[in-house]
């Protein structure tokens, strides 16, 4: 039952969107560059989303997405021009420091019982203030910062009937790493304590096992997966680095994970969703039909209003019982 | 009596500490990265603190904090986490240019006008949060964000086809003489009085009117609240609304009441950050707007202060970073009681 509906949503879905792309590519939008860059936008939205469906799935709500996403694009840059490599910058800069930031916000939302929205909040605060203060502590200059182009991470060129298709191979990554995680969640028995942690955390207690450890791991993932979604804004798509880079990705990735009732494949899909508004203003931006008409403000607002839209559309979903409640033995 | 007094002194004492651990993390921060923390708190304080140019620049920075501060703590105590203050302080600033920049109005009425109209925008700019919340159970921490970015370049947008200022298009239209606070010293204004009166009448409000029962009660026990039949759509509206008003006036003050630009950048480089760091202003003061007064200062010392650390070469947004830190230890309910068993030993 649940599969057929997910099935005949792509039935429906993937031909009415290949028309839509149709219907672009006469008002001038350029169909392989809108989806290269909806690939792109969409990939460090996936990464957070399916990794903050975890977290929540174990019952801790991580709303400082953001925060992870901002320290990492900047320690990712660092650490690529440590290492000399783009993907020595991913890993280190990015999924390193990334599970670190988890892990730490795992421990304080169980051992330290914290108030995870607020914490969360208090991960952005820390992130909005860490940028600027190690941009101008590595590389002395303000808000702004150009690396060697040779960190950039490769991409791999499709060539469709004369034009370039750039695929990231993070992109590849992070779509493997969802549907791993999908396979861990639902047919796994760590998938399963992990579900449990959330919903009856204890039942898990009395069977034995350690609600916190499961939760702080489920945190550490998602921070990892969130730390290489921040690293590839400047690494794998931006080529450069500004203090604004994450724009707000982190709450649309929250908002993905929200929207898809806290389900790696659907979080995935609607990380596409949004990675394509993002896309499409992206690519109307330089379409020579719109950009008269249409102000570049309001192209840049199409995102967050299609964020906007699409939690209205779904409406409040079921999440888990325990979510974001600290598991205290009675 | 007594427990109000113990509970008060709790409080404080837990609060310094926080404070304490901000500062220890902020220096962690410096000593991590190559700065000499004591040389940099030492030139905070003394360009914050020791002059009455400092005390008055750090009270002109407290203005705008303490009303996002409230906006938050409204939200808090109404039980909603309303990160909206951000953009509506956008709106609130574009509000005050369109009736202080553009529009000519005799002195007194031009800055009533001014004062009402930029509240009333950031107030407006909440009710889309409010009906997708009452309706669709969106929830607030995403529409709002979401709808400080649709700010953020709303406002951009106004200022580079409307609003700016001939010859200087890098700024909006500064207010005219006729809706400027009077100045009272270095940038600090009148406005100040406006909006401590603005901060105890939020008290009234809160705890001696109904409306202010009802909203504190959905905050701390929605169960009761749904019980004795108060309406949660209301609820829900009027906390946002007013919220909004706050986080508007917030925006305006950078315009009417902060001499000497008068006006905003299109950067919106004077009102960015200002109502994220209300949120670390709402939580140091207990969101309480008594509290709250006194903790806006403490930020407006801290932020003012930062400028001078850029002569270590240190970015002044460290004190953010500091506000942060802050913010994750006031999380952690706990904490007080932890503190005191280590020092205390045992109980």
């Amino acid at each position: 039952m649940e599969i057929s509906r997910k099935l005949r949503t792509l039935i429906i879905g993937l031909p009415s969107f290949i028309v839509f792309l149709y219907l672009l590519s006469i008002l001038g939008v350029e169909p392989i560059y809108l989806l290269e860059t909806s690939l792109m936008a969409m990939t460090p939205l996936m990464l957070a989303a399916v990794g903050e469906s975890l977290n929540e799935r174990s019952g801790i709500v991580n709303i400082g997405l953001e925060g992870i996403f901002l320290i990492t694009a900047v320690t990712g840059v660092y650490y690529a021009e440590v290492t000399g490599s783009g993907l020595g910058g991913i890993v280190v800069g990015g999924a390193i420091i990334g599970a670190l930031i988890g892990f730490l916000f795992g421990f304080i939302s169980t051992y330290g019982r914290a108030v995870q929205v607020i914490a969360g909040m208090g991960l952005n605060l820390i992130g909005l203030g860490l940028v600027p203060f190690m941009m101008m502590a590595f590389w002395a200059f303000p808000g702004i910062h150009i690396f060697n182009p040779d960190l950039r991470i490769g991409t791999i060129n499709i060539s469709i009937s004369g034009a370039i298709f750039r695929l990231s191979p993070i992109t590849i990554f992070a779509i493997l790493t969802t549907i791993f995680l999908h396979i861990l969640l639902y047919r796994t028995l760590i998938g399963l304590r992990i579900q449990a942690t959330g919903e009856r955390p204890e039942a898990l207690d009395v069977a034995g096992m350690n609600v916190n450890l499961t939760r702080i791991l489920a945190s550490t993932i998602c921070g990892s997966l969130t730390g290489i979604g921040g690293a590839f804004m400047p690494l794998g798509w931006f080529g450069g680095l500004v203090k604004e880079i994450t724009a707000g990705r982190g709450f649309i990735a929250l908002a993905a994970a929200v929207f898809s009732g806290l389900d790696p494949l659907l979080a995935s899909v609607s990380s596409f969703i949004f990675g394509f508004s993002e896309g499409l203003a992206f690519t109307i931006m330089i379409a020579p039909g719109i950009k008269e008409v249409l102000p570049y403000y309001f192209i840049n607002m199409i995102p967050y209003i299609v964020t906007i839209i699409a939690l209205a559309i779904v409406g409040s979903k079921r999440f888990p019982k325990a979510l974001g409640k600290p598991y205290i033995r009675e | 009596m007594l427990g109000m007094f113990n509970r008060l002194k709790k409080s404080i004492i837990e609060t310094l500490i926080v404070v304490l651990i901000g500062f220890v993390g902020g220096a962690i921060l410096m000593i991590i990265f190559g700065y000499d923390p004591i040389a940099a708190y030492m030139k905070l304080f003394k360009g914050s603190v020791l002059s009455i140019d400092g005390i008055l620049e750090s009270l002109a920075n407290a203005v705008p904090l303490m009303l996002t501060g409230l906006t938050f703590a409204i939200g808090v105590r109404s039980g909603y986490f309303n990160v909206g203050a951000e953009g509506q302080a956008y709106m609130g600033a574009i509000g005050a240019v369109i009736i202080a920049g553009s529009i000519s109005l005799p002195y007194g009425v031009h800055l009533a006008a001014a004062t009402l109209f930029s509240m009333i925008v950031g107030a407006l700019w909440s009710l889309p949060v409010s009906a997708l919340k009452a309706w669709r159970g969106v929830h607030e921490v995403v529409s709002t964000i979401m709808l400080n970015w649709i700010a953020l370049f709303l406002v951009r947008y106004l200022i580079e086809y409307y609003y700016y200022e001939p010859g200087r298009a890098e700024r909006a239209l500064p207010a005219l003489p006729t809706a400027r606070y009077s100045v009272i010293g270095a940038s600090l204004s009148t406005i100040i009085f406006v909006t401590i009166g603005f901060t105890i009448l939020i008290y009234f409000i809160l705890w001696r009117t109904t409306l202010g029962y009802e909203l504190r009660l959905t905050g701390s026990n929605p169960e009761a609240a749904r019980y004795v039949g108060v309406n949660y759509v209301k609820v829900i509206f009027l906390n946002f609304f007013i919220g909004g008003l706050a986080a508007g006036l917030a925006g305006a003050s950078q315009v009417i009441g902060r001499p000497p630009a008068w006006t905003i950048y299109k950067t919106l480089g004077n009102v960015i950050n200002l109502g994220f760091n209300g949120i670390g202003v709402a939580l140091i003061g207990r969101n309480h707007p008594l509290g709250i007064i006194f903790s806006s200062i403490f930020l407006g010392i801290l932020l003012y202060g930062s400028r001078f650390m850029q002569y270590l070469g240190i970015d002044p947004d460290l004190t953010v970073a500091i506000n942060g830190i802050i913010v994750l230890f006031l999380s952690l309910p706990e904490l007080y009681s932890m503190v005191k068993r280590y020092i205390v030993g045992g109980k």
